[in-house]
Order: structure tokens, then sequence, then C-alpha cells
């Protein structure tokens, strides 16, 4: 079994290629399996018609039947059975269909998955990584849109990350894949066609790091996610108000690196933390909570936050108000500036 | 009637009175579903896989006849004894305060020697909580349960080593996890080999009860294991309760027939005949490592203590069931028939005996020998990759600790 390392892979990973996040996930799905034969990955409608949103397009073609294994249609099966497989020697990448759709799963990942290691004492390792299209905007009925990211990121033994562009996509689900510990894998599915420059020979972050995606002095915006994007734009904008918004992608819910965070607030003084999801008990509560502990004396105003409502996701016809955009972060970092 | 009137709705006049007698609820069976053969059948029904009597004789069945040795079946009662004596202090030792709760195995001997002594080496099998038997016959010592029910670990064997999987508590979880791993066990090609690979074949054998049957994990690990010919057999001891809920709560159809709904076959054996059990298992067993699977096995038993050591079992059941039951206590069989056929004489009970006393003993001076675990110990493995959160709160957590006057008091054995 040749050893995880990322270099050796295909050649289509080795130039320099516009991609999109579907790309990117699709790539390292195949960048892994070619790797390691006991990568496989196991979902509904991932083999024959390349998923939902065709991010495993053409990889049952490419790697057969008991390595793409489209699945019966049950999610605590997906995840409860791919716990075996892992147990096996497997490393099985389980995608579930929609956000809304994981709960069936809930009590595999909560209650095996995520304890198995720290029940076995480590004897037992259960890398197992579950991708999840999440988040809202794409005009989708009931269970379609949600963001139940924080549900996970509250339960110990399971690393949360989340991608927002393709450059993280490719690598970080690689990372995923490679990582020993259970892994939940949102992505930003409004975001699945943005395009971005891969070039595979730059070596990318650590899967538990975040990053500054924009510098900045007047503020600083942390993220994760689909508002990556949103919180951009929101700094582009910005700038004609000749404010310097600083942008910090979270990239890992749990556990988060809140350093850079910290470092930037350190200098900017204020933070507005955006996320799509409900806003009480959330991501977003611990980003404001541990930042408030550290920055205290160097905060200018509190810690404001640009959430999702504390409501079910609305019919999509009310998406536009429910999610923030950026009229609404920047409304947050007027209140931040006027404080 | 016809058992189909059972699940008809029965038709209501304008003012909503049912217009013949109201259908059985499945909580309260009638006379009819009874002498069909769903629970109070305590004979288990004319499907049951029996070959040794209640009274300890020897029987054949057409399908399911197995050639033992004399050796063998002293071998299955000491298995019995042994394990029946580290249950028994188990109960005692929870009585005592040594133990937080313990699950009892009483009653439910032969169906998990049996089952487990058809597993081999290569197989593997995933248990519930109450597989005491199971475990031994796997080779994990009865001490090394104790550390779940005195709550000093979550599991201490290796379930790698040992071809055993950790207790399960959340009831019907194991089944899909068993069947993932029996898949496994496919995609390796380590199923349906034949000439000189198939002695390297493998299966893998689940562990559940009859109230797990209404999980959907349960029903999930049969659909899958069936679409992927899944080398896997489903063992469910139904031990009649659930709790304080009897098998009719759960079903109104005994539960071997189930697996005719997933297309595979089900057999129900006598789970207090621990040869036909140990028959049965390996039938199935075969039939799965040869690419037959999957398969369910339900043994009919009793469990003849409460559910746990928490557990009042008089609140919901009549000590007369119980009496019932006692006369086909799994171990007394195998004893009778030993002894009536001459397979064992007194000297060999004797020396059973004495093994099962130096058990107890053993049993009993390890669990009061038993280290408290230090509090770094909450933070232990919680990743195989290190969490840095996790590690600062342990950090802060020991600094914290390390503030208070009696710091590094030893405190093993305080429990005592």
């Amino acid at each position: 079994m040749a050893a995880p390392t990322v270099e050796s892979t295909g050649s289509e990973t080795t130039r320099t290629q516009t991609i999109t996040i579907a790309k990117g996930l699709n790539m390292a799905m195949r960048a892994a399996m070619e790797r390691d034969p006991r990568v496989m990955v196991m979902g509904e409608d991932i083999g024959r018609l390349g998923g939902v949103f065709r991010v495993t397009d053409g990889l049952q073609k490419d790697f057969g039947e008991h390595r793409v294994l489209d699945t019966p249609l049950a999610e605590s099966g997906i995840v409860g059975t791919a716990i075996g497989l892992a147990m096996r020697g497997y490393r099985p990448v389980c995608e579930i269909q929609f956000d809304g759709f994981i709960f069936p799963g809930f009590d595999q990942i909560v209650s095996q998955l995520s304890k198995m290691h720290y029940r076995s004492q480590g004897r037992v390792k259960v890398p197992v990584v579950i991708r999840v299209p999440f988040g809202g905007g794409i005009g989708a009925v009931e269970h379609h849109s949600e963001s139940p990211e924080s549900l996970f990121a509250h339960v110990a033994g399971l690393k949360v990350v989340s991608c927002s562009n393709p450059v993280d996509a490719y690598w970080m689900l690689q990372q995923a894949i490679d990582s020993d510990d259970p892994v939940l894998f949102f992505e930003p599915k409004r975001r699945y066609w943005e395009k971005a420059e891969l070039d595979p020979t730059t070596p990318p972050l650590s899967l538990g790091s975040s990053a500054v995606m924009r510098p900045g002095t007047t503020a600083t915006l942390a993220t994760y996610g689909p508002m990556v994007k949103t919180c951009l734009d929101a700094a582009n904008a910005a700038e004609e108000d000749g404010h310097e918004l600083e942008v910090v992608d979270l990239r890992s819910l749990s556990p988060l690196d809140l350093e850079p965070v910290a470092d930037s607030v350190r200098r900017t003084g204020r933070l507005v933390v955006v996320s799509e999801s409900p806003a009480e008990s959330s991501i977003t509560s611990e980003v404001a909570t541990r930042i408030q502990q550290e920055c205290f004396y160097s905060l200018e105003a509190p810690v404001l936050r640009v959430n999702g409502f504390d409501t079910p996701y609305p019919p999509s016809r009310l998406e536009e108000g429910y999610l923030p955009d950026l009229d609404r972060v920047l409304d947050a970092v007027d209140r931040s500036l006027t404080y | 009637m016809s058992p189909e009137h059972w699940t008809r709705p029965s038709r209501a006049d304008a003012h909503g009175h049912a217009d013949t007698a109201p259908a059985a609820t499945s909580a309260t069976p009638t006379r009819e579903q009874v002498i069909a053969g769903l629970r109070a059948t305590s004979e288990g029904g004319a499907d049951l896989v029996q070959l040794l009597t209640p009274e300890g004789q020897r029987v054949t069945h057409p399908d399911f006849d197995i050639d033992v040795s004399a050796e063998q079946l002293r071998g299955m009662y000491r298995d019995m004894v042994l394990i029946r004596r580290a249950d028994r202090e188990g109960n005692a030792l929870q009585r005592q305060g040594q133990l937080g709760i313990w699950v009892p195995l009483l009653g439910q001997e032969a169906a998990q020697i049996g089952a487990g002594r058809a597993l081999r080496p290569q197989d593997m099998a995933f248990p519930s909580y109450r597989e005491h038997g199971v475990a031994w016959c796997r080779g994990v010592d009865p001490t090394e349960l104790l550390g779940i029910f005195r709550g000093t670990d979550h599991g201490s064997w290796d379930p790698h080593e040992t071809g055993l999987g950790l207790y399960t508590i959340v009831i019907g979880n194991q089944c899909l996890n068993a069947t993932g791993y029996a898949m496994g066990q496919k995609f390796d090609g380590k199923v349906g080999n034949s000439d000189g690979d198939a002695s390297e074949n493998e299966a893998t054998m689940v562990f559940f009860g009859d109230g797990a049957t209404s999980q959907g994990d349960v029903h999930e690990g049969m659909v899958w294991a069936s679409v992927y010919d899944a080398p896997v057999v489903f063992f469910c001891q139904n031990n009649q309760w659930a709790i304080s809920e009897p098998t009719e709560r759960q079903s109104r159809v005994p539960l071997y027939e189930r697996a005719r709904g997933y297309g595979f076959p089900g057999i129900r054996v006598d789970g207090n005949d621990v040869l036909a059990s140990m028959a049965v298992s390996q039938w199935a067993l075969d039939e799965a490592r040869h690419g037959n699977g999957p398969l369910l096995i339900e043994a009919f038993t009793y469990r003849m203590d409460a559910h746990t050591t928490s557990d009042d079992a008089t609140r919901y059941r009549m000590d007369d069931e119980l009496q019932a039951w006692k006369l086909k206590d799994p171990v007394e069989r195998l004893r009778v028939h030993l002894l009536r056929e001459e397979l064992a004489d007194q000297d060999f009970l004797d020396e059973v005996e004495r093994e099962a006393d130096e058990l107890a003993t053993r049993f009993r001076q390890f669990c009061f020998d038993m280290p408290e675990p230090p509090p770094e110990r909450i933070f232990s493995a919680v990743y195989a990759e290190e969490s840095p959160v996790v590690a600062a709160q342990r950090d802060d957590y020991l600094q914290y600790l390390s503030g208070f006057a009696d710091a590094g008091h030893d405190t093993e054995g305080s429990v005592r």
C-alpha cells in the first residue's frame, strides 16, 4: 500500500488549472483513491448518477462498484456500515445527500463514530469522512438548505471542517481522508460552481488551521463556508467607504483555530462573526466567547454576530432575507465602528 | 381466525363502533395469537430447533444435527458453569457497592456459549452489553468486563486482537457496524473461497435482543446485509423481555420469521440448549463464510434475572413464569445429559465447581484491586490526533487540581 503522500497523484493534478469547488472535491477523492486502495466512497446516488450535485461524477466508472457504493436509502446505514468498514481497515468517504437528511445518521455519528476511539482508548480507529452539502441560497424545498454544523462541533471526538473555495476543497478533503479521526466535511453547496486557480505544487495549510483571506485594519470578519464569499464581497464594498476589513476563513470548526482571529482583533479592536446557521449556541457563539476571553482589553466594541435567524429554515421565497448578505454584514460593521 | 385478520383493521359503524370484536393489539395477544406461537409458547413453537430436551435427553433434528465429542460437551458445560459463576459474582459485587451496575447473563448461557464456540478465531463478533458468555469464548477474561461496570473504563479489551467488538449500549447500533465489517470481509476476498483458501474464510456474528429488533438500525443492518450479500449472522437472543416490555410489544410475528422479508433464512433455536445453539450457529456461520449470508438466528431463551441490578423484575412479570423457565435451565440440562449418558463423572463436576470457586475468588480480588483511573484519563484518546482544545482543558484542569492542599495524595483503592 502506497504511503498517503499528496505529491504522488495523477498527471491531472500536477498542472495549474481552473477548477470549481465540485471539481476540486472530485479530484480530491480521485487522488485519495489512487493513492490508497482502502479509500472508498459511499452514499445515495453517488455511483451511476455521480451524486445529485455530480461531485462524485465518474468515480464509479473508474474505480468500480466495490469502491464507489450506491447505498440503500438510509443515512444511519451509511454511517453505521462505514464505521464497520473503517474497523476493518477501510477509509470510507460518505456522502449525505443534503444537510437536512443527516439526522437519521445522527445517532451513529454521535453514539458510535465520535466515541469509538475514546471508548477503545485508541485501539480502534474510525477514519470516516462524512461529506455534507450544506447551507441555503439555492431555492430548494424544506430540509435542503440547513446549516447543522454547530450540532456536530458540539460533539467530542469529531473533527468538523468547511471549505470555502476550490483550492481548499481539493486539499482539505484529501487531508480529511488522511486523518485517522472522523471528519464532518461541510461543503457550501451554493458555491459548488465558484471557480479558482489550483496550483497543485503549492503546499496546503494544515486541516486544522484558519486562514486570513484578506488583510485589513478597520475591523475583523470571521466566517466560514458559503459566507466567506459574502464577507469578501462586503470587504470589497467597504473599501469604497475607506474601511479595510480583514477576513478570516475559520476552515476548521472543531477544533477552532482562533489565534489568527485573536491576532487580527488585537490589531483591529472589532470583530463581527458571520454564519448562515441559527445564532443561539452556535459556532459564532463559541468564537465570540473565546475572543472576548482572549482579547478583552483589545476590543473597542462588543463582538457582534450576523447569523441566520433562530427559526427553522424558511420557505425559499424568504431565504434572501434569512441569509446574511453583504448589507447585513456591513450594517454590523457600522454598528461595531460606531459603538 | 386467520393470521391476516389480526393485521386487518376492523370495520367501524357510523358511531365508530367496531362491527366485530375489536382487533387484538400486539400488546394483548388473543388466545389464537398465543397458540400460533408468538410468545407464551414456552416451548418456542413447532419450528424450534432442539437437540437436547429440557430433561437432558438427546434428540435428533433432520437439518441441524451435529457430532460432538464427550470432551466438547464437557467443555461447554465448563464454559457455562464458569461464566454463570462470574455473572453471579458480578451481581454480588454490585450489591456490595463494588460495581455501579451489573448486567446479568443468567439463563442465556447456552445461547451465548453455543454461538461463541461456533465462531472461529478469524471471525468477528459484535456484542450488545450482556454478552459475557460470548466474551468468554473470544478469550476475553471476565475480569476484563469489570471496568465497564465499576466505571474505570468503557471497555478494556482490544477488538482487533480478540475478535470481539466493545460492548455497545445504544440498542441496535452494533448491527450496522457489524454489517459494515462483514462487507469489508467480503471486499477483502475472505468469503466464498474454496479449496485451500476455504479455511481462511471469515464471517461476522452480531448479538442483540428482542427489544433491539424494533430499532431502525437492526432493520437497516438487515437491508444492507442482504443487498450486499454480507457474511453476517444476526444472532437475536429473544429473552422474552426488553426491560419490562414483553416480546409482543415488539412484534406481531415470531422474530425469526422477519428474515423472510429481507430475503434470507431465519431459524429459531432453543437458546437454552447449548448443543442446538452451537449446531445452528455453526451452520449459519459456514453459510456466511461460503457466501450464502446473511442469516438470522433467533435464540429462544429467557432472562432469568432482572434487566440489570437497577431493575426490579417483580414489578412486571409473574414468578410462575420464572419457575417454568427454571425447569429448562441451560446448565442443568447439560449436566443431566452428561451424567445420564455417562459422559462425565462426579469428579469432573467437582473439578468444574472448584474451578468456578477459583474464578470467583480471582474475579472478586481483581475488582477490589482495580486502581482508580487518574484524572488525566478523562482527556486521553479523544482523538487520534491530539486536539488543542482538549489538551488545553486537560492542562488547565490538572493545574487547578495541583492547587489543592492534598494534591498528589494517592487515592488508589479509596473506593474500598
